[in-house]
Formats: structure tokens, sequence, C-alpha cells
């Protein structure tokens, strides 16, 4: 007997003539959570996938319990007791909780004819022993996304599921949730559940994981203890370099008020927000996923006016309708997701970095074609776009290049306000410092930043100021001197005792 | 604990509406009653009703089929043609084997469909062509197959059997067969949505394909799967037809596809598929079928008759993006 409940032995997967994993070799004990970690592109989800049949590897063995297994698809390893939680999660929105943890497997009468009252009873005991509270019959569309991920654990447990494997599951989590997702995670391991956990955030898996995986490049670089290794040591098997800091912000003198908004507010959204930012400030705004933020921004960026309250731009009373007129007034907005606001994913690069500024290089209605491939060159450039050409199409590029293109797209409007939301999330440690270093020198050059983020160290290393929103109300604001995590998880948790129509 | 709080009144928010959803079309149906009845006071007769519902049984028979394949964010063109190619096969069979049995006509019939569906499914499901674009293309090859085939000729009532006509029109069990059929392919449609896998599967397809494949449901054979299914249904609609006008031309059924598709979008099945039930497909079909018979009724020019079920159509798609758009506003706060 090994030690195993999971063994990979050098497994290497090809797509076309692309190699994306070499030979590479994993053991999943039973009872611990193992870490997968890795920056972008390292392989890890192309090694899950393999894990759960989604993909076949080329070469290498896979064994379950000792035996060597092979899965030619998802169904057989979930019926060998392997179930994923992927990044993109995999609910049917308009079924409702029952059925989407029964999903494909319905308990049936001796007739074939699906018993739906068995159906909802197992589903309500599933959920009560994972301690988790939900409406059997709300439609999978109507939950946060904790609590589609609680469907999910739940679907994993129908199946009797002895390997866990959870792919980013805390992106999108709020702090309270994050911690939830932690116990149920603790309680499993307890109960003999091997995890294999993937995340982005580094103190995540010093909070949860036993041991760690590295990969790097589609490699297998090492596997720790994570109590015997350290932050920087993590990020150094990952990078395959040091990277000296993480946070790389300069001190900049603020300039005058470039943006000032007063008891801004839009009815059941938001209610009384007001700050300054000024130029060559970095003003972070934290609060919870869901507090408020992206909607205050939307509203300054003129998508959602809001129904109250003032804006002014470098002194001037406006009033913004339109993303145009913020254009225009020299605001930029970078959105939270790339896919859905940030990028045209079947244009090139080119055309997606000048969309904002097409007018610039048409004379006449005709577009001058080479002026407008060289601005795309060196805005590309500049940002460290990994591409084979600025022709190529968006979609295909990794997140972290992705979020380049959109950072490159509203940098060639030269604004002087930029509003950033989430501009890491799931986007790898190099690519992150990389970014950072980015927004520093922005700022150092007189651009106000508006940033939005949920990660706290990002908040706490970048902000000049720090803003705290909670449930559409400003709950603190603190200096970068007197900003503290503990300082800001209160403010971004507390009720307000004032109440509101929410 | 508030986040169970939330939860509960977003999902009674949410049947409240996909209720409103079905109760909509009800009221519409109900104040078109009432107008109708108060210019044609005939309107509210049992004779009138039964009318209706021998107008919309093929239609019910084929839209149920039709709804099926939009639940996977699909689409058949086709059926017009293929009933068309089906009523001609059929009735040159009768005409040359006049003692064929009814029941063999009937299932030669769904034979026949079922092949022409399967043509489809390949086309959608293996080859992966948009279905929009695979069954635009079959809309015509069967069409121009039903040219072919008959070389412009059409079967006439003579040539016809009065057995066969009867199959139709028949009323041994009270009502007219044609009505029971489309009862039995209502029950059957539903019984397999909701108390089979399959079926289930069907949803969960279309809701999120992704998500379907991961649980292991086989994506590609439910997509098979539903075109066959319409090609069996529209076998039995294409029998049903010939029956009932006691004739095949090389243009019937024309554009009959697009009624299909409007008596499932009336009846509330969501265009991007996942979202759909049968009794909403009726009452869908019911108010198509309506609005049909009051502009006779009212005396109103033909011509609106069209415009008419044109206006319904766009009034339930944008109901539909409204209370879509207001769903995922509650869910944004």
């Amino acid at each position: 007997m090994s030690e195993y409940v999971l063994e990979l032995k050098n497994i290497s997967k090809r797509f076309g003539g692309v190699e994306v994993l070499h030979g590479v070799s994993f053991g999943l004990r039973p009872g611990e959570v193992h870490a997968l970690l890795g920056e972008n592109g390292a392989g890890k989800s192309t090694l899950i996938k393999v894990i759960t049949g989604i993909h076949q590897p080329d070469e290498g063995e896979i064994y379950l319990n000792d035996k060597h297994v092979h899965f030619s698809d998802p169904l057989q390893a979930r019926l060998a007791g392997i179930a994923a939680i992927y990044q993109e999660l995999s609910l049917c929105p308009d079924l409702n909780v029952a059925e989407n943890i029964f999903l494909g497997r319905q308990p049936t009468t001796v007739g074939g004819r699906i018993d739906w009252r068995k159906l909802y009873s197992e589903a309500d005991r599933l959920l009560t022993s994972l301690g988790v509270h939900l409406d059997l019959k709300a439609k999978a569309r109507n939950l946060s996304i904790a609590q589609m991920q609680s469907v999910e654990i739940a679907r994993a447990f129908s199946l009797n599921a002895h390997i866990l494997i959870m792919d980013e599951p805390t992106s999108s989590l709020t702090l309270n949730e994050v911690a939830e997702l932690f116990e149920l995670v603790r309680r499993l391991r307890s109960e003999g559940t091997a995890i294999i956990f993937i995340s982005h955030r580094l103190e995540e898996l010093f909070e949860v994981a036993d041991r760690v995986t590295v990969l790097r490049d589609g490699s297998y670089v090492d596997t720790r203890q994570v109590k015997d290794v350290s932050r920087d040591e993590l990020v150094r098997l990952m990078v395959g370099r040091t990277i000296s800091n993480l946070f790389p912000k300069q001190v900049v003198k603020p300039g005058e008020i470039a943006l000032k908004v007063d008891h801004l507010s839009c009815a059941g959204i938001f209610e009384d927000i007001s700050f300054e930012l000024r130029k060559g400030e970095i003003l972070g705004m934290a609060g919870l996923v869901g507090a408020g933020r992206t909607d205050v921004a939307r509203s300054i960026f003129g998508v959602v006016p809001p129904t109250r309250g003032t804006i002014q731009v470098d002194g001037q009373l406006v009033k913004i309708t339109s993303p145009q007129q913020a254009i225009d007034l020299g605001l930029a907005y970078v959105p939270e997701d790339r896919q859905l606001h940030g990028l045209i994913p079947a244009m090139s690069i080119t055309s997606n970095i000048t969309l904002p500024i097409l007018k610039e290089y048409a004379t006449r209605g005709w577009l001058q074609d080479k002026v407008e491939r060289a601005a795309a060159f060196n805005a590309a450039r500049q940002m460290e776009v990994r591409a084979n050409s600025i022709s190529q199409i968006a979609r295909t590029l990794s997140g972290g290049n992705q979020q380049k293109v959109v950072l490159a797209k509203w940098l060639s409007t030269k604004p002087r306000i930029l509003i950033l939301d989430e501009p890491t999330r799931g986007i790898d440690v190099g690519t992150k410092a990389a970014v950072h270093a980015l927004m520093s020198n922005l700022a150092a050059e007189g651009i106000a930043i508006l940033m939005i983020s949920s990660e706290l160290p990002e908040v706490l290393g970048m902000s000049d100021r720090i803003l705290v929103m909670h449930e559409g109300h400003m709950t603190g604001q603190f200096t970068r001197a007197e900003a503290t995590q503990e300082k800001i998880i209160n403010a971004a948790t507390q009720t307000i005792a004032t109440g509101s129509a929410m | 604990m508030t986040v169970k709080n939330l939860t509960d009144t977003r999902s009674n928010l949410f049947r409240n509406l996909t209720r409103f959803r079905e109760f909509g079309i009800i009221i519409f149906i109900l104040i078109l009653a009432v107008i109708v009845s108060l210019r044609a006071p005939v309107f509210f007769t049992l004779g009138n009703f039964r009318d209706i519902l021998l107008d919309i049984s093929i239609l019910v028979i084929v839209a149920l089929a039709q709804t099926m394949v939009i639940l996977t964010h699909g689409i058949d063109l086709s059926v017009g043609s293929s009933i068309s190619l089906v009523a001609m096969m059929v009735t040159y069979t009768i005409k040359t084997y006049p003692n064929t049995s009814l029941v063999v006509i009937v299932l030669l019939g769904m034979a026949l469909g079922a092949v022409l569906g399967a043509f489809n499914g390949l086309i959608i499901a293996v080859g992966k062509v948009p279905p929009i674009i695979a069954t635009l293309g079959t809309l015509s090859i069967y069409r121009g197959m039903v040219f072919l085939y008959s070389q412009g000729y059409w079967i006439s009532p003579y040539q016809l059997p009065e057995a066969f006509k009867m199959l139709a029109k028949g009323t041994p069990l009270g009502i007219p067969n044609i009505i029971i059929f489309a009862i039995v392919v209502a029950i059957l449609v539903y019984y397999f949505l909701n108390y089979t896998r399959t079926g289930r599967d069907i949803y969960a397809v279309g809701s999120n394909p992704d998500a379907a494949q991961y649980v292991g449901i086989r994506k590609q054979q439910i997509i098979f799967l539903v075109y066959v299914l319409t090609g069996v249904a529209v076998g039995l609609a294409g029998v049903l037809w010939a029956s009932r006008f006691e004739s095949a031309e090389t243009s019937t059924a024309l554009g009959f596809e697009l009624q299909t598709v409007a008596a499932s979008i009336v009846g509330g099945v969501s265009i991007s598929g996942g979202v759909g039930t049968v009794p909403g497909v009726l009452l869908g079909a019911l108010a198509l079928g309506m609005i049909n018979n009051a502009v006779t009724l009212v005396r109103i020019s033909p011509f609106w008759e069209q415009a008419a079920q044109g206006l319904l159509i766009l009034v339930a798609v944008v109901s539909d993006i409204l209370i879509t758009r207001r769903v995922q506003r509650n869910k944004a706060k």
C-alpha cells in the first residue's frame, strides 16, 4: 500500500504541438488539503482536467488507491469518487438547488420515473449534513457565488466523493464566506476527504493547506510541507526568480483635487458617498463583494448615472450621463470583468487597444491603418503584453495578458483619472507585480487612481488612502499610515446603526 | 442568518415572476376572449371552442417538439417542409396501396419524420453546425424534395380513402381524434420533460452545456435526440395534416415553422434555452389559435391576423427580456 489515495506518475499532455504538462508527478494523501500552486499557464487547470477525466494524458499513469485507472470521460472519474468544483461554476442556472445537486443522476423509481420526493429529501439531508441552509427550490441563477459553491460541494458529496478538487473557490467570495468555506474544508478533511486546493492567494494556503505542490511552465517543481515553507520561498518556486518588491509603491506628493464626489447616491444601491481624489494619489476602495463599490465606479463613469449628489472633475461641477462623456472629461474605467466589459474577445489586440480613440486615427472617416497599428504596438510593448503579434485575437490570450491589453486600451486615451476595478483578480504573481509597478508609475506621472480591490494586501500595499464600503455605505476612511488589516475588516463588515431602506 | 433570508426573498420574487410569465398569457387570453365575445357572442360556444382546438392541434404537437429543441438552445426551421414531405409521401403510399392499415400509415409517417429529424440532428450534433443554419438548409432541401417527389402534382381529396380522412376528424371518443392526438402528445412530452432523466438533461444542456457535460451528460446525444424526437412529432403531424385537409400539396405547411416557434416563445420558452414548460406552450398555441379565430369572427381583414400574431410574439419576447433583466438587477443588489 502506498500512502496516497491518488497518485499521478509522469503525466504529459500536449495540445496540438504544444506540451502543456511535462512529466508531472503528484501524490495526494487521504485527509489532507494539498494546494496546487503556479502562475497562470503553469498547467494547474490542465492537470486537474486530467485527474477528472476531461482530458486524457498522452503519457504517464494515474493510480487511484493503488489501482491503475484510465478515465475516458468525466463521468468515470466522478463514479470513482473524484469530484471537482471548477473556477467557472458548473450549475445549470435555470434548474433549482436540489436538481442541480443530483443533475444527471436524479433518483428514480423502478419504472425509471424521477422520484422528486426522494430527490428533495436527499438534497435536504445532504445540505443539512454540510451545515448549509438553502431553499431547495430556488433557481441556481438566483444564488450568490458562495451558495452556488455549497451546491457544488453537496453535489460532490452526493457521489460519496473521497477526493475533492477546488479550483480557485475563493476568488469571488467575501471574507466571511471564505471563512465559512475553510471551516467546511477543515471538517471534510477531518472526515478523511482528500482535497486539492488551487488559489492565487498565498495567504489562504497558509491558512488551510497541509502540503503544497508547485508547478511552473507545465513542469513539477517541488512539494513542501506548508508549515516549513515561507511565502517568499513559494513565490520564488512559482516564478523561478525572486520578486523583490511585491508592492512597489512610490511615494508621490499628491497634487490638486482631480475628482471630488459629494453625497453621491443611487437609489437602493448605494447612499451618501463622498470622497476626494488628488492627482498622483492612489485611493483604495475596500469592502466585501457586493458592497456597492463597483456601482459607485459605474455611476461616476456615467454607466448608471447617480440619482443624487454631485461630481466635480478638476474643480468643475459635471453631470456625467454617458461613458463617452466621462472619457471626454479624462476618466477611464477598467472594469472588473475583463471578458464582459473590458475586452472584445473576438477582436485583435490592436483593435481592442485603439477602440476608444479610433477617431484619432481616422482622416475624413477613413482609418489610417499603419498609424493605428504603430500606436497599438507601442502601447502593447509598454505594457509588456505577451503575444505572437498585435494581430492576435484577444480571446486567445492568458488572463494576465488580457488585463494588460485592457490597461493599454484605457491608457491610450491618456486619462487623468483612472478607475481600476479589481485590477489583479485572477492573474498570477508575476503579472500582478507588473501591474502594480505600472500603477505606481502612472500615479507618479500625476494620474489620479481609484482602485477597487477585495484583496487586502493589495489595498494596504498600493493605496495612499483607503476608503471602506459596506452594504452601499461608506464605513471607514484611513490613511496609508493608520490602515491595518483589522481596521479595514471591521469597517467592511460592520452593520449600520442608522439603517436605511436596504 | 441574513444570507438565508436574502435567498428566500429572492426566490419568492423569482417564483412570482415566473408565475407571472404564464399569468401574463392567461390574462391576455381572457382579455381577448372578453373583447371578442362582446363583438361576436358566438365566440363563447362549445362549437367555436372545438373549432379553435381543431385548428391548433397540429400546432400543439409540433410546437411541443420545437420547444424541446429550443430548450437545448436550438431551433428547427425545417418542420414545415418536413410536414409537407411526409404528407406527400404517405398520401402517395395510400393512393398506391389504398388498403394499407392506418396504424402502418401513422408509423410510416413517424419513421419518415424520424429520418428527416435524424439528418438535422447529425448535421447539428456531429457536424457542429449552428442549428439555425443547418435547419435553414434542410428547410429548402426538404421542400425541394417535395417538388422532386411529387413532380409538382398534388394529392386531392378524391384520391384518398374515407378511412384516412376519418383519422383526423373521426370522433369515436366523442371529440375529434386529432385533438386526442394532441392531448396524448402533450401528456407524453410533459411526462418526458419532468419525470425522466433524459428530459431533465434537455433542460440541463440548454441551461449550461458545460455544466451538463461536467456531470457526465452526453450533450451531443441529447441534442441529436431532440431533433429526432421533433422528426417523429413532425411525421405524426404530416400524416394528420394530410388527413385533416384531405390533400397534400407542394405548399403544405409553408411557413408553419414560424408558428411553432411563435407558440413556444409566446408560451414562455426562452430562446436562449433551459426555460419553458408544456402548459406554457399549450397556452401559447391557444393564444395564437384564438387570434386566428377572433380575426374571422370579428370580421377583421385577415391581413391583420399575421400582424396581431407578430405583435404578440414581440410582446412575449420583450417581457421575457424585461423579466430577465429585473431578476438580474435584483440579484446584483
